[in-house]
């Protein structure tokens, strides 16, 4: 990794470069050799959000080895090249990184995963720049209205695929339904886009609340890292909350959890978006993860297959846990599918090295991936494709946490795996 | 009842908060020294003791041990051989050099220890309680900081003031230039310091990867309540910072009470309002 910052030096060396290859391509005639397209890739390897980075190097490496020493395209074979750079979890490094890529190395593809500090970014310095840009594991709207997307002119370069706030909040009340209780929800929102988003009285979870018959009591937005909650325990105690729904960052979530227990308050139901995402989050809880629900992007239940390796979720799952020893995580279906929707536009292109031609056969993807059909043409704005959501509750099977598919409401075609318990 | 037990929570949050920041007043105190990576410090103890506990084995009471005596030689060795270059009239070379400190032990803790959150599992110790009434339950756990804390300063409070020790650590806060006449070593005086500030760090540590998750990156957030604790406090002074932890504790607590928004500022607007009338804190030493 070398820092980017745009010093006199650095300056005159891009735009030498640049004129450099420029002046380069004039001069030599068309070659029989076929261009090496290079594919550049920002993740973030370090800093806060590292644990979505953790499935890069096998999906990388699955990939590398599958397509060997090159890609058929057209009838033409081309070397492909990966370029990856560590946003750091920072956003203004992502858009340096994302810079590096687009004018120092001179990728045909660029890509970005997890967040919309790392997606956003990306895609604004993608379609800045004019070159293709795929994205996924942003919900959409902070992926879209974040960059100030405009749902009647969409974008040029840029396409996204994930669910959205509106599948979230559909599962989340879902599962409140399959639990007997008295319907009074206690809100752990903090002051952060994600927060904001969610406590929205027109977008966010309160319309639909009171629509399906919910009390909400909101204690307000919290700031993230509070070492104390007991103004939020002490207000859902006397609201009689029974169940409790947020996105909540893991070690805010853990203080939350400990001291709801030493408070004595115990409520049936506990979403815990963030927190729980990751089992080794949810390890970290001991055996008060039992029972914990949460959203399911991708998990080896999902009954869709990898169009390029062949594998099933399930064999994906298995593969990584038998390569790497960790446990399978949801990014890692969505880090697959973000090469396997790349490889397929390119194989699809008119030309692979032009940009507009790798635009083009993005916009037409229609692409059955290990995380579902991939299709820009149904989104609900354009540049957007949705990918199906559920809903998951842990439950502890020798002192490990596993994630059983318990709503799944708004895709029938995904197998439940459990029913939905009361905690404890 | 309810804001009785906000103020309960909110002293023994004093308690964490005074812990976190008892290191960094000593240090401070002794020296003028402000450590920036001393919240990375307190994530390294906690990442030890998980290493040793879930990792290696090692029984908790053992850790414990070989925590704190790992901490203390690691703070005498860093000072001796690497802070003591720096430290001089010029207060941006420390800060400089722990910033450096600070970036270099959090990607060293995501090398080693992966960007996974940790925690260290304490049995019924994290959900016990005492339960007094409805609303007011004081969490074992808590308490159990909280009188961490007391004890730790009252402890530092013992060296300074009743050893032979603690008389030469005095004698370098107040005037570093003629201690070294009277046959003194500050090399060594500051080394011993920082020895016992890593100490406390390894105490801070051992609580933190009790109480919640944490990752390498988790050490910056847990710098700002320490240095807020400090200033309240008045700088030098150790029971001060216990006071300042508290303050800061309770005005967070009843600042939820209001709106769970108003929490984190409560504690920055009471500081901000103690820095107006009481510029040098509560108990000033120097």
């Amino acid at each position: 990794m070398t820092k980017h910052t745009l010093s006199r030096r650095g300056f005159m060396k891009a735009t030498g470069a640049t004129g450099l290859l420029a002046a380069s391509g004039i001069a030599s005639p068309a070659i029989a050799k076929t261009k090496k397209l290079k594919i550049g890739f920002v993740t973030p390897q370090t800093g806060p959000l590292a644990i979505f980075a953790e499935p890069d190097q096998f999906t990388l490496n699955q990939f590398a080895k599958k397509i060997g020493d090159g890609l058929m395209i057209n009838g033409s074979k081309h070397e492909i090249e990966f370029i990856v750079k560590d946003s750091q979890s920072n956003s203004n490094r992502a858009s340096s990184v994302a810079q590096e890529l687009i004018l120092g190395e001179e990728v045909d593809v660029i890509c970005a995963t997890s967040t919309p500090d790392t997606t956003n970014p990306v895609a604004d310095q993608a379609e800045l720049n004019g070159v293709p840009c795929l994205t996924n594991d942003t919900p959409w709207q902070p992926h879209f209205f974040g960059r100030q997307g405009d749902p009647a002119k969409g974008f040029q370069y840029t396409y996204h695929f994930f669910w959205g706030l509106e599948d979230i909040i559909g599962s989340f009340v879902n599962m409140w339904d399959k639990v007997d209780t008295n319907k009074v929800v206690g809100a752990l929102w903090p002051n952060d886009p994600d927060g904001n988003g969610w406590a929205h009285p027109e977008l966010g979870f309160p319309p639909v609340m009171t629509q399906r018959g919910y009390k909400l009591v909101d204690p307000g937005r919290y700031q993230n890292m509070s070492d104390d909650f007991s103004a939020q325990i002490s207000a859902f105690k006397q609201a009689g909350v029974e169940i409790v729904t947020g996105v909540v960052i893991p070690p805010d979530f853990t203080t939350f959890w400990t001291q709801a227990a030493q408070q004595g308050f115990h409520p049936k139901v506990v979403n815990a978006a963030k927190a729980t995402e990751f089992p080794q989050a949810v390890g970290a809880l001991g055996d008060r993860a039992d029972g914990l629900s949460v959203e399911v992007w991708w998990s080896p239940h999902h009954p869709f297959s990898s169009g390029f390796t062949g594998q099933t979720s399930a064999e994906l799952a298995a593969d990584y846990e038998a390569q790497t020893g960790n446990p399978w995580t949801m990014p890692l279906g969505f880090k697959h599918s973000l090469f396997e929707v790349i490889f397929d536009s390119l194989q699809r292109s008119e030309d692979p090295t032009d940009p507009d031609s790798i635009a083009a056969a993005i916009k037409a993807t229609n692409y059955n991936s290990v995380v579902g059909n991939i299709n820009f043409a149904g989104g609900p704005v354009p540049n957007i494709a949705k990918t199906p959501l559920v809903g998951g509750q842990w439950r502890l099977e020798n002192g490990k946490p596993v994630l059983d598919i318990v709503e799944n409401g708004a895709h029938p075609d995904i197998p439940l795996t459990g029913e939905m318990k009361a905690i404890g | 009842m309810v804001w009785i037990n906000a103020i309960v929570q909110g002293v023994l949050l004093g308690g964490l908060y005074a812990l976190f920041a008892a290191g960094l007043s000593l240090m401070f105190g002794v020296m003028r020294f402000i450590n920036i990576a001393h919240g990375d410090f307190i994530v390294t103890a906690a990442y030890l003791m998980v290493a040793l506990v879930t990792g290696l084995a090692v029984h908790p009471a053992v850790a414990v041990v070989l925590v704190l005596i790992a901490l203390t030689t690691a703070g005498y060795v860093n000072q001796r051989i690497l802070l003591n270059r720096v430290l001089g009239k010029d207060i941006l070379p420390p800060i400089l050099v722990t910033f450096g400190m600070s970036i270099i032990i959090q990607n060293a803790l995501l090398e080693i220890f992966s960007a996974d959150s940790q925690r260290l599992p304490a049995g019924w110790l994290e959900t016990g309680s005492i339960v007094l009434s409805d609303a007011v339950a004081i969490g074992w756990l808590p308490l159990l900081m909280f009188a961490a804390a007391v004890a730790v300063i009252g402890g530092l409070q013992l060296v300074f003031y009743k050893t032979p020790l603690g008389r030469m650590l005095r004698a370098t806060s107040d005037d570093p230039e003629i201690v070294p006449l009277m046959g003194g070593n500050n090399a060594h005086i500051f080394a011993i310091a920082t020895a016992l500030a890593s100490l406390v760090v390894g105490v801070a540590g051992i609580f933190l990867a009790m109480k919640t998750n944490f990752d390498p990156s988790a050490g910056p957030a847990r710098l700002l309540f320490a240095f807020e604790a400090v200033i309240i406090g008045g700088l030098g002074s150790l029971w001060g910072t216990l006071v300042g932890g508290i303050v800061l504790g309770v005005a967070q607590t009843l600042g939820a009470q209001i709106d769970a928004g108003v929490q984190i500022l409560a504690g920055h607007l009471v500081f901000l309002a103690l820095l107006v009338v009481r510029p040098r804190g509560l108990f000033p030493k120097m």
